[in-house]
C-alpha cells in the first residue's frame, strides 16, 4: 500500500495490501475513542478536498480524517453542471500542483476522473467515489465493518442487494471481498446488473430472497430511481415490493446477520425501516470506521518519499500514537 | 501542361484490371498514359520525360477513404478542408469523401458547392462532398435530394447520427434509388446507445462507464435491410463494428438486397480492451468492441460482405480530448495511419493479399458510391498512390498534418510508407525523406 501514490481503487489492490488497510484501521479506530482523538502524522501536509458531486457524509468524514491526523485541508466544491467537466479537471490539476498539495481527495461524477488527476500529480490522489466505478474507501469500511462485526472475511457469505449496475459501493465491495475470500451474491433487477457480472467472482442470484439465504452479512445498495434509473424500473413501489429489504427477508440469513448500507438510505424502498434501525443494522457503526479507514489511508500514502520511493509499511503503533510521539507517526517527507 | 511522368519499376497493382505486375508506369496530361511496352513508344523516347525510380515500391490507383470529417465550415479549430486534405494526401488517399456533420450542415446547395470548391481550391485530395439526408441533420425533413447530387454530393447521409425515422429513411432510399447514390447510414439506435460512452461488456462494468451494446448498431441495419429490400435503394453501412451487423449484411446480400457496408482500422486492431486507463483517444463511436466482433470483421473483409475500408477520420481538439472519458468527444484522426494499420491488421498476417487490401481502398469505394474510378486504365485521371511496404515507421501525432493529433496509434510501429501521391497527374505529395527511395 505504501509503495502507491494514489487509492483509485480496490481492484489494484492485493489482498495483502487491502489487510494492511484494515489492520491501520482499526490502530486509528482506536485513536478515535480517546479523549482527544488526534495523532499528529500529517502535520505539515495539505489535503484537498474536491467535490464535484455533492455528497454529505463522504466529504465530511474525510474532513475529519484529515483533522484527525492534524492535516491542513482546502474544500473545493462545484457542482459539474454548472462547469466545463473536462477544463475544470484540467485546471484544478494545475491549480493543485501550484499550490503545493500533498494529497487530494476527489469525488467526480465521471468514472476515471480521478484517474486522470493521478496521471497529472505528483500528489496523492485518492478517489472518493467516481461515477459508477469505485468507491474504494466505501469499500474498505464496509470490509472493516464485517472483519469488526463476523471476526473473518474469508468464508463468509455477502449478499449485495439493488442496483449494482449504477453502484460504484458495490463494485469496490465486489472486489475486495472476493480477494479476502469471501463468497459474495448478489441480487437486483435484471435492468440493473450490469453486462458480464460474474466476472467479479461473484454469483447472480435469481431474487433477493435466494440472495439473503444463509448470508452472514446484507449489504443493501441505495436505489436513485429519481436519476440513473429513470427507466430501468416501473416504480418505487414495485421496487420496495420486489428487491426492498425486509425484516421478513432477513429472517433467512444466518440468525446473527449483519446489515449493511452505505447511505444515504430510502427508507422503506430498498431497506424497510424495522431493518434500517433493527438489532442487525451496523450503519451507524460503518459511518464511524469510515473516519478511521479514511486516517488509514491518508497515512500510508502519505508515507510516499517524495522521490518515489516509499517507506516501509508498518501498522502505526498504538503505544506512539497516544504519546503522539512524532517519530512513530509523521510521515517522512 | 506537365512534363510526362514515369514512375519506373514499381510493382503496379490495378486490383479492377486484375494487374500485378513490376513495371514502368506511363503519366501524360493528368491521365494514365500506359503500362511499361504498352505506353506510347513516343512517350517513352521523349526526352522531357520525368524518370522516377520507384523500384521496390508499389504503384496503385490513389487511395480513395469514403469516410471523412473535414469539419469546414463551423469547426475549422478541429480540421479544415486543407489540412484535412494535407492529411489525405499525406496517408496515400487521392480522393476523400467528407461527411456533412459539419456546422451548419451540408443540406443545402451552396454549403455542397463550397466544399467542392474549396476541394479544389486547395488542389490536393480531390474531396467529394456527401449531403445530408435531412435537414439540419434534424431527422424530421428530407433535403432536396437531387439538387444536392447535381451541386457534386456522391451520396447522403446524417452521419454524425443515424435516420431514426424509418418512413423518412423509406422515402430516401426511394428518392435515391434511380439516382445511382447510396443512402449511407450512421447505423445506431439513440435509444439502445442512451448515454453509452463504450462498448457494453466486461470492461465497461468493470470501468463503471455506460456500455453501448452491439445491438444499438444492429438493429438499425436489420431495419434498413428490409426497408432496402422494399425500395430497391441503396444502404450502404458506415463503420460497421459489430459481428452481428456483419451477420446481417452478409445475409441481406445473399438475398440480392443492395446494402455495402464500410470498416474503419482501428475496427481491426484494437478491441474494448484499449479504453483501459481511461484513454480518451479510444473513444470512438460505434465504440471498440470484443474479440469476437474484430473476428468477425476480418473474416467479412475477407471475403467481402464489407467492400470497403474507410478511416472514419474524426478529428478533435486536444483540449476536446483532455479530459475525463465521460465529458470526451467520440472519435479519432485515422488518414495518416490507415495504410498502415490496414496492411498490419489484414495484410501481414495473410487475411488479405495486397492486391486484395487496394481494393478495398481504392475500386471498391467508387463502387459504393456508384462511381467509375480507382483504376489505373489508360484513359483514367491519374490518381496514383506509391508506397514503400516494407518501409517500417513509428506513429508521432505531433508530425501529423491533420489538425488532429487524437489517435490510439502514437508510438506504433506500422508497415508501409506513403512515398508519393499523385492526384490528376500532379504530385501533390512527395515524401521528405524519400530521396533515397525516389531517384
Amino acid at each position: 500500500m505504501t509503495a502507491r501514490k494514489d487509492l483509485l481503487g480496490l481492484e489494484d489492490l492485493s489482498a495483502d495490501e487491502i489487510v494492511t488497510i484494515l489492520d491501520n484501521a482499526r490502530t486509528f479506530r482506536e485513536v478515535l475513542d480517546r479523549p482527544i482523538p488526534k495523532v499528529p502524522s500529517l502535520r505539515g501536509m495539505t489535503a484537498a478536498n474536491l467535490f464535484f458531486e455533492p455528497s454529505t457524509r463522504t466529504r465530511l468524514s474525510f474532513e475529519l480524517a484529515e483533522k484527525r491526523l492534524s492535516a491542513d485541508t482546502v474544500n473545493f466544491q462545484t457542482s459539474g453542471s454548472s462547469v466545463s467537466k473536462g477544463e475544470t479537471l484540467r485546471d484544478t490539476a494545475r491549480n493543485i500542483e501550484a499550490m503545493g498539495i500533498h494529497l487530494v481527495v476527489i469525488r467526480h461524477q465521471a468514472s476515471g476522473a480521478p484517474h486522470y488527476l493521478a496521471r497529472h500529480l505528483e500528489a496523492g490522489v485518492i478517489n472518493a467515489g467516481d461515477g459508477t466505478h469505485e468507491h474504494p474507501t466505501q469499500g474498505l469500511l464496509d470490509i472493516y465493518t464485517m472483519r469488526e462485526q463476523r471476526g473473518r472475511i474469508a468464508g463468509l457469505r455477502v449478499a449485495i442487494v439493488g442496483d449494482v449496475m449504477h453502484s460504484r459501493v458495490a463494485r469496490s465491495n465486489m472486489w475486495g471481498l472476493v480477494k479476502l475470500g469471501a463468497e459474495v451474491v448478489i441480487a437486483g433487477p435484471p435492468t440493473m446488473m450490469p453486462a458480464e457480472v460474474e466476472r467479479f467472482g461473484v454469483s447472480v442470484a435469481r431474487s433477493v430472497d435466494e440472495a439473503i439465504e444463509g448470508a452472514d452479512v446484507v449489504n443493501i445498495l441505495r436505489i436513485q430511481l429519481e436519476r440513473q434509473c429513470a427507466g430501468l424500473y416501473p416504480s418505487l413501489r414495485e421496487y420496495a415490493r420486489v428487491y426492498g429489504v425486509t425484516a421478513e427477508r432477513i429472517r433467512r440469513a444466518k440468525p446473527d446477520v449483519t446489515v449493511m448500507h452505505p447511505g444515504p438510505m430510502n427508507r422503506g424502498v430498498e431497506i424497510a425501516q424495522d431493518v434500517a434501525d433493527g438489532e442487525h443494522s451496523v450503519i451507524l457503526q460503518q459511518v464511524t470506521n469510515g473516519v478511521a479507514v479514511r486516517m488509514a489511508v491518508l497515512y500510508l500514502l502519505s508515507r510516499r518519499e517524495p522521490s518515489g520511493d516509499v517507506a516501509e509499511s508498518e501498522t502505526p503503533s498504538v503505544e506512539a500514537t497516544k504519546n503522539h510521539d512524532e517519530p512513530t507517526l509523521s510521515p517522512r517527507r | 501542361m506537365t512534363n510526362p511522368l514515369c514512375l519506373r519499376g514499381g510493382r503496379v497493382l490495378d486490383p479492377a484490371r486484375g494487374i500485378d505486375r513490376v513495371q514502368d508506369l506511363w503519366i501524360e496530361g493528368g491521365k494514365i498514359a500506359g503500362w511499361g511496352e504498352d505506353a506510347p513508344s513516343a512517350l517513352r523516347s521523349n526526352p522531357k520525360a520525368e524518370i522516377v525510380d520507384v523500384r521496390g515500391a508499389v504503384v496503385c490507383p490513389g487511395l480513395v477513404d469514403i469516410h471523412v470529417h473535414l469539419r469546414e465550415p463551423g469547426q475549422e479549430d478541429r480540421e479544415t478542408i486543407e489540412t484535412g486534405a494535407r492529411a489525405a494526401v499525406r496517408g496515400g488517399f487521392a480522393t476523400v469523401a467528407c461527411m456533412p456533420n459539419t456546422d451548419p450542415p451540408l443540406d443545402d446547395r451552396p454549403r455542397v458547392e463550397y466544399v467542392r470548391r474549396r476541394g479544389l481550391e486547395v488542389g490536393l485530395a480531390r474531396v467529394l462532398p456527401i449531403a445530408a439526408v435531412t435537414k439540419g441533420q434534424q431527422g424530421m425533413e428530407l433535403t432536396e435530394i437531387e439538387d444536392l447530387v447535381e451541386a457534386g454530393a456522391v451520396a447522403i447521409s446524417d452521419d454524425g447520427k443515424p435516420v431514426r425515422n424509418a418512413e423518412l429513411m423509406r422515402r430516401a432510399l426511394e428518392l435515391t434509388r434511380d439516382l445511382g447514390i447510396p443512402v449511407i447510414q450512421h447505423a445506431e439506435d439513440p435509444d439502445l446507445k442512451g448515454v453509452g460512452v463504450m462498448h457494453e461488456g466486461w470492461v465497461s462494468t468493470r470501468m463503471g462507464l455506460k456500455g453501448i451494446p452491439d445491438i444499438a448498431e444492429s438493429v438499425i441495419v436489420a431495419r434498413d435491410v428490409l426497408l432496402a429490400e422494399l425500395t430497391g435503394g441503396h444502404v450502404h453501412v458506415a463503420h460497421v463494428s459489430a459481428a452481428k451487423t456483419v451477420d446481417l449484411i452478409r445475409q441481406a446480400r445473399a438475398r440480392g438486397i443492395r446494402i455495402t457496408g464500410e470498416t474503419a482500422p482501428h475496427y481491426l486492431v484494437l478491441t474494448d480492451e484499449a479504453v483501459e486507463g481511461y484513454d480518451t483517444s479510444a473513444k470512438m463511436n460505434p465504440p471498440l468492441r470484443s474479440e469476437r466482433d474484430r473476428d468477425a470483421l476480418i473474416e467479412a473483409v475477407q471475403d467481402g460482405t464489407l467492400d470497403c475500408l474507410a478511416t472514419d477520420h474524426a478529428p478533435h481538439t486536444d483540449i476536446d480530448k483532455d479530459g475525463d472519458f465521460d465529458s470526451a468527444p467520440f472519435g479519432i484522426v485515422g488518414l495518416e495511419t490507415a495504410l498502415g494499420v490496414y496492411l498490419k491488421a489484414l495484410v501481414e498476417p495473410g487475411h488479405l493479399t495486397l492486391p486484395g487490401l487496394i481494393a478495398r481502398m481504392t475500386v471498391e469505394p467508387y463502387r459504393v458510391l456508384g462511381r467509375r474510378g480507382g483504376t489505373l486504365e489508360p484513359g483514367a485521371e491519374a490518381d496514383v498512390t506509391v508506397f514503400d511496404p516494407s518501409h517500417r515507421w513509428t506513429v508521432r501525432a505531433s508530425e501529423f498534418a491533420s489538425k488532429g493529433r487524437n489517435t490510439p496509434f502514437e508510438g506504433w510501429e506500422l508497415p508501409g510508407r506513403v512515398l508519393l501521391t499523385l492526384v490528376g497527374g500532379r504530385t501533390v505529395f512527395r515524401a521528405e525523406t524519400s530521396e533515397a527511395t525516389l531517384r
